[in-house]
């Protein structure tokens, strides 16, 4: 009955009794979950236009964010190794297109997984070659990103808010707003959308595949050079970001891999539940539950929707 | 020439569906027996040791995870977490019973984490293709979260890390710090032939057929009286037999004592590697595999340096290092590209090449 108690009633009660604690852990949650979130979008962009999974996701946030520093560490203006950075993200989509995906074109899912996995290998031998493997600072300074605190007395106690949080928030969200207009009203959006409904229907119509690669890719680079600078600046830029891309995952078969709501709430669900399940269930089983409750509470949802909160409907037929 | 079919009649089915239909390939594979044999009285300590003991060990692994996304077509991202649980539960077994064979308790160690592999394998009912890979993600982390946090494990020693007690067979060393590379490497050798043999077996027989079927299409498979949820549960059991085979090899007759951290995510994505290079649904596949990925970076840090210094260009070990991620990564993609189906495929065209040889076709 003890065991019951604590796992069931105390943790509410402790909710109960500290409303500030409790804000301040949902507040965490929901900014880890809005980055999570945007990292989960480069996935979402990639697997509905080429039905690539792509695993080098993570280390593409890792190489821009890199990219971004080392050239300002180079002496290159903030803002001009901002620019450059974007421009490489966008060389790399013309030579992923060219190099890995055109040839390949028509293989099995697992085999497109795979070459995803030779450009991680590839760009982590990459960029520790030209940046070196040492971790790196993040330019918040240069790139005008606000730092300090804020404390607010609310019911009781105080909250703290990062102000770079709440940048990392704000520039999360209207990323995600520009990606949603940029999907549902321009040209490229509904060429891209017609991609990943049908590929052969596209084509037929006139639309270039390799075109619309190239974009996504890139469109994959830039977010994830904005959710390398929100991670860098939060722990700084090294190739352990990887290891925190992995928790994309989770987020995406949450939302299901083909839905951009799906990836911000199964974000937000993600990042919330981590932290609250770390901070009050986390010290009955000795603490550390973050690295892998995420994956657990995927599986549990996904034991009662296989296809993901907001993913299509898998019809299978013989 | 030497190698045809030609005058090789057979005269009943069994002869017909044997593995091995030709009796040059007969020769060939007891030629190659012989010589791994033979290997462990001419090689050296490091061939042996760094070269020869993890190419078997990560074979062992990549056989067994080839049962799951080769032939089930279930895709797993917790081997590494599966070699762990046998590594941590021979490490308990030969701790509380030392007067059994060792052996004894590396094969048996094996059940232990095919029990814990078919357990985070019952959600591949419902859950398909790369929905299935995130959540046994869940079965790498939370393992590897367990390794830890639960002293027991180790026998609550002070480092947490599992190390190798001597352990003899026939009054010979064979793990442990007195054990020599040699006696390992046989001992290594001999399990892993054994095991090979019985995945053989297994995966051209009834279950195999079964594995096959659900791989192939599963809603199909079940029409046809397979059972999908015994079938794959059973993929998920020997797999994960296998790996945990695999990992108490690993640790106690390669390493000689390890950390929870060898089976992090990256050794799961290692022998990942190793099955896609080598041919998914190939059981030699999965050595030429091992051999690819994990001899290959050995080769290139040996080579690299030979074939930069003419150009007076002396590099650090650190950009060695780069530069071999670099290569690998780039190797695979061109492997991909070349032949999607694998080493074992390029093996095949090979052998069919060779049996009409000089003639194209």
């Amino acid at each position: 009955m003890d065991i019951l108690y604590k796992v069931f009633i105390e943790p509410f009660v402790f909710m109960g009794e500290a409303p500030d604690l409790l804000i301040q852990t949902l507040w965490e949650g929901l900014v880890s979950g809005v980055l999570y979130a945007l990292i989960a979008l480069g996935f979402v962009l990639i697997f509905k236009a080429s039905g690539v999974f792509n695993f080098a996701q993570g280390i593409m946030v890792v190489f821009a964010a890199l990219t971004l520093v080392g050239l300002y560490e180079k002496g290159v203006p903030a803002f001009l190794a901002l620019i450059l950075a974007a421009l490489t993200m966008l060389v790399l989509a013309v030579v992923v297109e060219r190099v890995v995906l055109r040839p390949l074109v028509n293989q099995p899912d697992i085999i497109l997984f795979m070459a995803t996995f030779g450009l991680t290998y590839f760009l982590i031998g990459f960029g520790e070659l030209i940046f070196g493997g040492n971790p790196k600072e993040m330019i918040t300074e240069a790139l005008f990103l606000p730092q300090g605190t804020t404390e607010l007395d609310m019911l009781g106690g105080m909250v703290r808010f990062q102000h770079l949080d709440i940048a990392a928030a704000v520039i999360a969200s209207i990323m995600i707003g520009l990606l949603a207009v940029f999907f549902s009203k321009t040209r490229i959006g509904r060429a891209l959308r017609a991609v990943a409904d049908s590929h052969k229907a596209a084509l037929s119509v006139g639309i270039s595949l390799n075109q619309i690669w190239v974009i996504v890719w890139f469109a994959a680079g830039l977010v994830a050079l904005v959710a390398g600078i929100m991670w860098g600046a939060r722990s700084g830029v090294s190739f352990s970001l990887q290891i925190i891309a992995l928790k994309a995952l989770p987020v995406l078969i949450l939302g299901g891999f083909t839905s951009i709501p799906g990836a911000i709430i199964g974000g937000l669900i993600i990042g919330v539940g981590e932290k609250i399940g770390e901070f009050y269930w986390g010290p009955l089983v000795g603490g550390g539950v973050e690295t892998w409750l995420a994956y657990v509470i995927a599986l549990l949802f996904l034991l009662y929707r296989p296809q993901g909160l907001f993913g299509e409907k898998i019809i299978e037929r013989i | 020439m030497l190698y045809r079919e030609a005058g090789q009649f057979k005269t009943n089915y069994i002869a017909d569906s044997a593995i091995f239909p030709l009796r040059q390939d007969r020769i060939g594979l007891g030629l190659i027996i012989v010589a791994a044999y033979a290997l462990a009285f001419i090689g050296n300590s490091f061939l042996l040791q760094a070269v020869m003991i993890p190419f078997l060990v990560f074979s062992l692994a990549s056989i067994g995870l080839n049962i799951l996304t080769g032939y089930t077509g279930l895709l797993s991202l917790g081997t590494g977490a599966f070699m762990g649980v046998g590594a941590y539960a021979c490490y308990k077994l030969m701790t509380a019973f030392p007067e059994v064979n060792v052996i004894v308790w590396i094969l048996l160690s094996g059940f232990f984490s095919a029990a814990i592999g078919a357990l985070f394998g019952l959600p591949s009912l419902r859950i398909k293709g790369f929905y299935l890979a995130v959540a046994t993600l869940a079965a790498q982390f939370f393992l590897q979260w367990c390794f830890i946090r639960i002293p027991w494990l180790v026998n609550y020693n002070v480092s947490g890390a599992l190390d190798a007690p001597l352990r003899t067979l026939f009054g010979t060393p064979i793990m442990g710090p007195n054990a020599t590379p040699q006696t390992r490497y046989l001992v290594v050798l001999t399990i892993v032939i054994l095991l090979t043999w019985l995945a053989s077996n297994l995966v051209h027989g009834r279950i195999g057929r079964m594995w096959i079927a659900i791989r192939d299409m599963d809603l199909a498979a079940e029409l046809m009286g397979i059972r999908p949820l015994q079938t794959k549960l059973l993929a998920f059991a020997v797999s994960s037999y296998y790996c945990g085979v695999a990992g108490a090899l690993l640790v106690f007759l390669w390493y000689g004592g390890a950390e929870y951290d060898v089976f992090n995510i990256n050794q799961s994505f290692f022998i990942l590697f190793m099955v896609i290079i080598g041919g998914l649904g190939s059981l030699i596949g999965s050595f030429f595999g091992a051999a690819l990925i994990f001899i290959l970076p050995i080769v290139l840090g040996i080579v690299l340096p030979a074939m930069l210094s003419p150009f007076g260009l002396s590099v650090g070990a650190d950009v060695i290092e780069h530069l071999r991620f670099m290569i690998v990564g780039a190797l695979i993609i061109f492997f991909l590209i070349v032949e999607p189906h694998g080493l074992a495929r390029l093996w095949q065209i090979g052998k069919q090449k060779l049996l009409v040889w000089p003639f194209p076709y």
